[in-house]
Formats: structure tokens, sequence, C-alpha cells
């Protein structure tokens, strides 16, 4: 028991990293750590027999993330103040590239890389707040997109909206800060 | 019908989220053969996805 007790602790970082990625307030971040490390002392039974500590705490974590989104959607407390488009800076009026993407040289290659993952992180940071919500509810969660529209209270509309700024944002950033040449 | 890029770019992000219909791949697959940014910009976008299924993965 003590054993176990001290490997769950061992993960806490890891857990904690991982809820700041999705969440960004970090209170809510550590709550929802905590209720897991609680979750997983008291059901050690069920983590009997599984090979992968880290996983089965990660499933539980997702849980907890997911009532803390619900949680902050329903106070109305996740709005992006500047939904500014972003159709018109990279568009001319006709639909074109204003300045057509250029092809990165071996991505894969940077999927190896430490640092790569450090200034994705940071694009990350930088969308606004339910942009980066819907964006890592799809990715980092893996939530279908009706789920996501349901769970933020918009129309599917949006929701691909708030999908496509995040994306374009974050191409847009690691253009600047990691594949410029 | 010839869509734009910014319309392609659209389409190219939903297609990650939805599936699409035949006259919207077949649209899409016209303008990407005649247009590297927008296919550059498919490359980037499932690249994009490869690099988040990364970061979420517990090891």
């Amino acid at each position: 028991m003590e054993d176990f007790r001290a490997r769950v602790e061992g993960e806490r970082a890891y857990l904690l990293r991982y809820a700041s990625l999705q969440l960004r307030d970090r209170h809510a971040a550590e709550d929802a750590v905590q209720e897991t490390l609680l979750a997983a002392l008291a059901g050690e039974s069920g983590f009997a027999g599984r090979s992968n500590l880290r996983t089965w705490l990660t499933g539980i974590l997702k849980h907890k993330i997911i009532d803390a989104i619900r949680r902050a959607s329903r106070d109305g407390a996740v709005t992006d103040s500047d939904p500014s488009d972003p159709d018109s800076l990279l568009f001319d009026r006709s639909g074109h590239w204003a300045e057509a993407p250029p092809a990165w040289p071996d991505p894969d290659a940077s999927l190896e890389q430490r640092q790569f993952f450090a200034v994705l992180e940071q694009c990350l940071e930088r969308l606004p707040a339910k942009t980066a919500q819907a964006f890592m509810m799809r990715e980092h969660l893996g939530f279908e997109t009706a789920d996501i529209c349901k769970e933020l209270r918009v129309t599917p509309t949006h929701c691909w909206v708030l999908l496509y700024r995040a994306r374009t944002a974050l191409r847009e950033c690691l253009q600047a800060n990691w594949f410029k040449r | 019908m010839i869509l734009s890029c910014k319309e392609v770019t659209h389409l190219v992000s939903q297609g990650l989220d939805r599936h699409l219909g035949f006259g919207e791949r077949v649209r899409l697959r016209l303008h990407l053969a005649i247009c590297d940014g927008c296919t550059n910009f498919k490359r980037q976008m499932d690249f994009l996805r490869k690099a988040m299924q990364r970061l979420a993965s517990p090891d």
C-alpha cells in the first residue's frame, strides 16, 4: 500500500503538467490532480493487473478535467474577449493567400526534439482561452466535435471556427518560432 | 465551382473534425492539385495533429 502511494505520488508532476495544458488555471489544474490522486488511492483495486500506472491515472484525470470544464462553462467563465477574424490577415479579398505557407523541411524530425514541444506549448498558451479550450478538448482529450459544442455551449459552426482559428494561429506561431529559416 | 484558398483552409480544418461530403472532397482535391500554398497548409495541419497526439501521449 505504501509503495502504491509513493508510486502514485511520483506521477503528480506529470499529471499537473497535463492538467495545466488543458485548464490553464493553476488552481483548477491542482484541484483536478488532487482529486485524481485521491480517487486513485481509494481505488487501488481498479489498477490491479494493469501495466501502466501513468496511463491509468491519466484516464482518471481526463474525467476530472472534463468536470472542471463543465463547471467553468456553466459559470460562463471562459470567453474570448477579442474574437478577431484571422481570415482578414491571412487572405486578400478574393480569398487568396496574403502570404502562402512555405513547406516545412522534415517536420517529423521535430517530433524527436524536446525543444519543439516547448515551443508548441508556448504557442498553445498564446491562444485565446475559449479557442484553446475547444482545440485542447479536440486534440488533447480526443473529444468528438459534437461533444465539444455541447460542453462549451456553442453551435457546430462556431465550434469549427474555433478549431480553425486555433489551428491557423498555431501554424503561424510554429512557422515564426520553429520553422523559420 | 472553384474554391478559393480561404475556403480550402476551412475545409481542410473541418476535414479533421467531420466527414467531408463527396463533392467537398473532389473540389478540395482539385484545388490542392494546383496550389502549393494550400498543399503545404494541409500537410502542416496533419503534422499539427500528429504533434498534439505526441504531446498527449503518456510516454
